[in-house]
């Protein structure tokens, strides 16, 4: 049977991946970004796991306003990396996990999960972001990925409870699939920051750290934090953090804190980044 | 566990408009920047990008987009394009083809100029603080000026 071991959140800002991309990833400026991923590239390289679930948003690269998918699975066999405005970035394609990806999507929607399913796309910072921080440089990813977009840029976006619900199908999709297999779950994009209008630049050290003690939680109250609190408080583009409530949902009531680290600021934005393994309810001492 | 009613959507909406210095994309601004968004999706080809570049206004008058629409995009005038339904992943097309910085471009829409706007971000951003609402600001000058008397 295929299992959940872990979620990860990251943000996604386009910018990591240039340093990445030009070695800059030691200079003064990443460095403290960057060494608050070393535990978790070496934790990586100990789990080798078989499939990544990447949750995340595509920025007006693969869609457009011609059509808007509120959640969209990638269903694909491979995705290239997208060319964003300045060529597409040097890393490897994405090889997809087609059959795995299928399974979920035919399980999501006889779950009541209407998902729209991408067969052919490419793939941005929202996506390729994330593997490079949890991957480095190789020469090929060292697992599959299942793709799954979000829309959080024409609103109404999902709720924050519809984003966990989804999780909690994900997690009982993959466990309903016959291959045994080590499947990861990431959450993407975040945390606080706005990229427009007068009030850019906004940033919430005391929210987004509130946030990821109630990830960290054994109850799911974060579920229910409304759209206009993340609008207020962590500026416009901090309501991609509803994308993290995919990822713990699918881990199910109880986790345990592996890694987690914070650092301001990224460009125009906060970098959040939580590692969280499931604690299953029996192995919880009375 | 669905213990949440559905939320009424002109309600949702109305709380939109309470944030100070923010356009939210909403459908009603999709909508009114529809062409916008989908001319600065057009530079991600480079043929494009080079057209463009080669005569904006030509590349622009083939597009359905109001004469005020146009004149904000040739300025790169980036507050007036959120109000005409611009999206800034979309209007981030035209920060490249210009080789901006995200960072650069977006400080303009501030009252910072670009060395001034990466310096707040190096001290911790912009404060949350008197940026959360319209209603609370006007509340809290009035309670001001009223202590002032």
């Amino acid at each position: 049977m295929a299992r959940i071991t872990a979620g990860v959140a990251s943000s996604h800002v386009p910018l990591l991946g240039v340093a990445v991309d030009q070695g800059k990833t030691r200079d003064d400026y990443f460095g403290p970004i960057f060494a608050g991923y070393d535990w978790t590239r070496e934790w990586e390289k100990q789990e080798k796991p078989d499939v990544v679930i990447l949750v995340y948003n595509d920025h007006a690269s693969a869609f457009d306003m011609k059509i808007v998918p509120t959640f969209a699975i990638g269903c694909g066999e491979r995705y290239k990396s997208a060319d964003e405005g300045w060529g597409p970035r040097p890393v490897p394609d994405v090889e997809g996990d087609a059959d795995l990806a299928w399974h979920i999507a035919q399980s999501l929607i006889l779950d009541e999960f209407d998902m729209t399913i991408i067969n052919e796309m490419d793939v941005d910072h929202g996506l390729t972001v994330p593997l490079s921080m949890m991957f480095g440089q190789p020469d090929a990813w060292p697992c599959k990925v299942v793709p799954l977009a979000v829309n959080v840029v024409t609103y109404p976006v999902p709720s924050g409870n519809r984003c966990w619900a989804l999780g909690e199908a994900i997690k009982r999709a993959v466990e309903s699939y016959p291959e045994d297999l080590n499947v990861q779950i990431w959450g993407t994009g975040g945390m606080s920051h706005q990229l427009q209008g007068p009030r850019a630049g906004l940033l919430n050290r005391e929210w987004d750290n509130k946030f990821l003690d109630m990830l960290e939680a054994d109850n799911d109250d974060v579920r229910w934090i409304p759209h206009i609190e993340y609008l207020r408080e962590t500026g416009s583009e901090g309501i991609e953090m509803v994308m993290w409530l995919i990822m713990r949902g699918a881990l199910g009531k109880k986790v345990k804190t592996l890694h987690r680290h914070y650092h301001i600021p990224c460009s125009n934005t906060a970098i959040g980044h939580i590692v969280l393994e499931p604690v299953a309810e029996e192995a919880v001492p009375a | 566990m669905s213990k949440k009613p559905t939320q009424d959507i002109h309600e949702y909406l109305a709380e939109f408009d309470d944030i100070p210095g923010t356009r939210v994309y909403t459908a009603a601004r999709a909508r009114r920047g529809y062409h916008i968004n989908q001319f600065a999706m057009s530079l991600m080809k480079a043929e494009n990008r080079e057209r463009f570049k080669a005569d904006e206004k030509a590349y622009l008058d083939e597009w359905d987009i109001s004469d005020e629409g146009k004149a904000a995009l040739l300025a790169r005038d980036y507050n007036t394009l959120l109000d005409l339904g611009g999206n800034v992943y979309f209007l981030s097309k035209l920060f490249s083809t210009d080789g901006l910085s995200f960072a650069e471009a977006v400080s303009t829409m501030t009252e910072y100029s670009f060395p001034e706007y990466r310096d707040m971000m190096l001290k911790g951003g912009r404060s949350p603080e008197g940026n959360r609402s319209i209603r609370e600001n006007a509340a809290a000058a009035a309670a001001a000026g009223k202590g002032g008397n």
